[in-house]
């Protein structure tokens, strides 16, 4: 039966809420496919705001992934804002797709990609839109399957409740697998009912309601055990071993409406295993596979060509890092010379940056902002972290910039890291004023720029800081005001030097999101109830509304906020995602993080793809290996070009 | 070291006027999404648009004053500069085939020298008001028509505007229903509201500065008579253009 467009219902409320486009969908390289041709249904949340949301690469990928299939259908969904939010509730229109308009409530699955932890009540609000039960527990056969996974769901843990299967890991060919299951238990007449239906996923993917969870008298868990037969004891997470076979997005969707990324982003490599220890992408995506530097090459000229945006983004946990990044760099600026299209690096080490780089991304006219992330103000504190970046890199990088011509580079740093003194972040402002020395020498002029960033550091699961201490906010506050003060101090430099810099409150809170088990899942609701809404942006964020809620939530529980983050774990303690298998080998990320912190000064470790492979665990036990180039192939700039009319 | 240059761009060699609609779903977007739409769409289409020299060159289009967002409309104008001769029916056809559904190419011309947008000085727009009796608005009207001035305030992002409402109006008055539905945007609304009560307004206003839009009209009419939508009131701009010509045609 045809689903009907809750649009007429929700178009008289679209004048009265805040840029209304947003909500209306039609954009270029959107799709609506006919309802009843398909059998599978699925509605493809990205649980933020529109503006955030549509850039999403993971959506774009899997949307396109799936509406490519017959019989499958996929359509978008995105948090509205609190203005239509009331709206909504006072006129009864639910959730709903941007595509098709359709409620979110007559799919066949609700997947959620979750890039931030701080999303995680978006979820709810979502789910309470549509009409779904906010518990797993208490859907039936008529709900959707709600789905989680991205990098968020790599300790799906605090929202457990809330979900019914999670997939770990790359998505495009987990998409499938869970379309084939669903189908044919659609098509033998639901057999065993929703319970069926999930014992049959259960093979494929994570299904936390067949986890038995139980806790020792301290509040620690005792153990995490299947509670079925036939249920893993540990889920894996899948790994697409091919990117040239996947060259997804080919047709982005291009917004009408104003969004965070203008541009064609195309993923040049998936992975990273430069080991920084507090980097959870780049733990949980290994091993590095790169796409190679012809499909790039026709990804962009389609992609371009499709989306008619005039910036290209290369991709990926540290861009500068490909194999043939110069090659591709050079001959996309050859293809692209005269026509105002640009390329930006979004991710580039501060090592890996060189002079044609600098050249090719400034080639056709425009210089997108240029970022570096040091992470840590001193050399023992890089040590520490295994961000193996030492100051004379960063100096010969930055005055490679400005000789180049850019006139402001961004440095991104985090504070609070283990072993971290007041000392090496004061030695931020050092650095940053012989950044702004050697700029201004290297660019013969006095009005560049450099601006610092730092935000508070969360530890993060599947990662050697999984066991670390959270720094308390009130530190990192402190150490955050210090810095100010001292970027401010010397008037040579001041007015040369931005700062910018997130308080320590809110990754105290994202903090307990990451690290949580179940138990924060009463205090994820609580909040919600409580009204939090968007709680990755500043302006709807409240320490004080997480605070009570997690004070009446876990009431009776020897745990607490404290408990989750500022507490180091022991090497015997169960870690609630212990039984999710990113692939690392426990004893090499114990190992590692030991290393971190030895009195004696931290032990680094290289990058497996240039150095033999010190078995972090991930090949052996997934099956996978490093793919990188160089291929030596060159990319031929007239062939790529899109015909241009009248030239 | 020396400033580097900004790069050289090709000199534009044809300037065109582009009439566009916005329907449907698309009166929702603002004038900056409709420019964003544009951008892309020539591109999308390859045409070979003029950009401006220095750091950050810019695609040479210009917009005269966009209707409000959520308003509808039939008669928008830009102008493209191009590098290289182009038909104007070509550019028409790949224009709005590279153009999201809701934003429609409806005629290209070329641009005779001594700028048309000076003729753009008046807009006809036509308001469908949900809930609204038509005797009920002929009364309003002729409230409206015999007052010497309209005061109205408006709520922007920069605080409270005044305006006149009155002052920028030239011809006002209420039209049947029949025909609406037939049209490509509009008739949903029509259909919506079929059951109750709907009248049908047709006014001309002139380009003021400060512009007074057809809701700040209603706001005036609102005060004065007191009729108001029972749902938002549908916008359309059917057409743009000199006072003269738009108060020569007849369309009640």
């Amino acid at each position: 039966m045809p689903v009907e467009s809750v649009f007429p219902r929700l178009e008289p409320l679209l004048p009265r809420v805040r840029k209304p486009i947003q909500y209306v969908g039609g954009e270029v390289g959107s799709v609506v496919k006919d309802w009843d041709a398909a059998d599978v249904r699925w509605a493809l949340c990205y649980p933020d705001a529109y503006e955030v949301g549509l850039p999403n690469q993971g959506i774009q990928i899997l949307y396109e992934v799936l509406n490519e299939r017959d019989g499958v259908l996929a359509e978008r969904t995105y948090n509205v804002w609190p203005d239509l939010e009331e709206l909504m509730r006072e006129s009864g229109v639910p959730q709903f797709t941007v595509d098709a308009h359709r409620p979110v409530s007559a799919f066949d699955v609700l997947g959620v990609s979750f890039a931030s932890e701080m999303a995680y009540t978006n979820l709810l609000t979502v789910l309470d839109l549509a009409g779904i039960p906010l518990l797993s527990s208490e859907r039936s056969v008529v709900h959707p399957l709600v789905i989680a996974g991205g990098h968020a769901a790599f300790n799906p843990e605090p929202i457990a409740d809330f979900l019914d299967v999670v997939v770990l890991g790359d998505g495009e060919q987990a998409v499938l697998a869970v379309t084939d299951l669903i189908r044919g238990w659609k098509r033998a007449g639901q057999p065993g009912g929703r319970d069926g239906l999930l014992l049959s996923l259960a093979a494929v993917a994570y299904v936390p309601r067949f986890y038995d969870v139980s806790y020792l008298p301290d509040g620690r868990i005792s153990k995490i055990v299947p509670n079925r037969p036939g249920v893993p004891a540990t889920v894996s997470k899948y790994t697409v071993m091919d990117l040239d076979a996947w060259p997804y997005p080919r047709a982005p969707i291009v917004p009408v409406a104003e969004t965070v990324h203008e541009r064609y982003s195309v993923e040049i490599f998936r992975g990273c295993t430069r080991g920084c220890r507090f980097c959870q992408a780049g733990m949980i995506t290994r091993p590095v596979r790169e796409r190679s530097i012809t499909t790039i090459g026709s990804m962009v000229a389609a992609g371009v060509a499709a989306s008619g945006f005039d910036e290209v983004g290369l991709l990926s946990l540290s861009s500068a890092d490909h194999s043939e990044i110069n090659e591709i760099a050079v001959d996309l600026a050859d293809c692209y010379e005269g026509t105002n299209v640009g390329l930006s690096l979004p991710s580039t080490r501060v090592d890996a940056f060189n002079v044609t780089l600098a050249d090719e991304l400034s080639r056709n006219g425009r210089r997108s902002g240029l970022t570096f992330a040091p992470e840590g103000g001193s050399e023992r504190l890089r040590k520490v972290i295994n961000k193996m970046v030492t100051e004379e890199d960063l100096i010969r990088t930055v005055t490679t910039a400005y000789a180049s011509g850019w006139r402001q580079v961004k440095l991104y740093f985090m504070c609070g890291l283990p072993t971290e003194t007041d000392a090496d972040v004061l030695a931020i402002a050092q650095l940053a004023r012989r950044v702004i020395a050697a700029g201004r020498a290297a660019a013969g002029r006095r009005d560049i720029r450099c601006t610092v960033s730092i935000g508070g550091f969360v530890p993060k699961p599947h990662t050697p800081f999984q066991w670390a201490a959270q720094c308390e906010p009130e530190v990192v506050d402190a150490r955050l005001r210090a810095l100010g003060g001292a970027l401010r101090a010397d008037r040579a430099y001041g007015k040369a030097i931005g700062y910018r810099y997130h308080d320590g409150r809110p990754g105290q809170i994202e903090g307990l999101l990451s690290r949580g088990d179940r138990r924060v899942g009463r205090v994820i609701l609580a909040a919600w109830r409580d009204g939090a809404r968007f709680d990755g942006w500043s302006e709807h964020f409240s320490y004080e509304r997480w605070l009570r809620s997690a004070e009446s939530a876990l009431v009776g529980e020897p745990v607490g906020l404290a408990w989750y983050t500022t507490r180091e774990r022991d090497y015997s303690e169960v870690l609630p995602w212990d039984h999710l298998d990113a692939g690392l080998d426990r004893d090499w990320l114990w190992q590692d993080w030991q290393d971190s912190i030895a009195p004696e000064g931290a032990a680094e470790v290289e990058d497996c793809r240039w150095t033999p492979c010190y078995e972090c665990g991930v090949c052996s036990t997934m099956g996978t290996e490093i793919q990188v180039g160089p291929t030596g192939v060159r990319l031929d700039g007239r062939r790529l070009l899109p015909v241009v009319v009248g030239r | 070291m020396p400033e580097p240059d900004p790069r050289s761009q090709l000199p534009a060699v044809q300037h065109l006027v582009v009439r566009y609609a916005k329907r449907g779903k698309m009166r929702f977007a603002s004038h900056r999404d409709v420019a964003r739409a544009f951008e892309r769409g020539v591109r999308r289409a390859g045409l070979p648009i003029a950009y401006s020299a220095g750091f950050s060159p810019h695609p040479k289009i210009s917009y005269a004053g966009g209707a409000p967002t959520g308003a509808a409309s039939e008669a928008e104008y830009l102008s493209l500069a191009l590098t290289a001769r182009q038909a104007e029916t070509q550019v028409c056809q790949r224009l709005d085939a590279a153009l999201p559904d809701g934003i429609d190419v409806i005629e290209v011309t070329e641009e005779i020298s001594g700028a048309p947008k000076g003729n753009l000085e008046a807009s006809e727009w036509r308001v469908v008001l949900p809930g609204v009796s038509p005797a009920a608005a002929e009364q309003a009207v002729a409230g409206f028509l015999a007052l010497g001035e309209a005061p109205v305030e408006r709520l922007t992002d920069k605080g409270v505007r005044r305006l006149d409402a009155r002052a920028a109006v030239v011809e006002m008055n209420v039209i049947d229903a029949d025909g609406i539905a037939a049209e490509p945007d509009g008739g949903q609304r029509a259909a919506m509201t079929g059951h109750e009560d709907c009248a049908i307004l047709r006014m001309v206003v002139l380009q003021t500065a400060p512009a007074v839009r057809p809701e700040d009209v209603l706001t005036a009419l609102r005060d004065g008579s007191g009729i108001a939508a029972s749902s938002p009131p549908l916008t359309t701009r059917l057409a743009q253009g000199s006072r003269a010509l738009l108060t020569g045609e007849t369309r009640s």
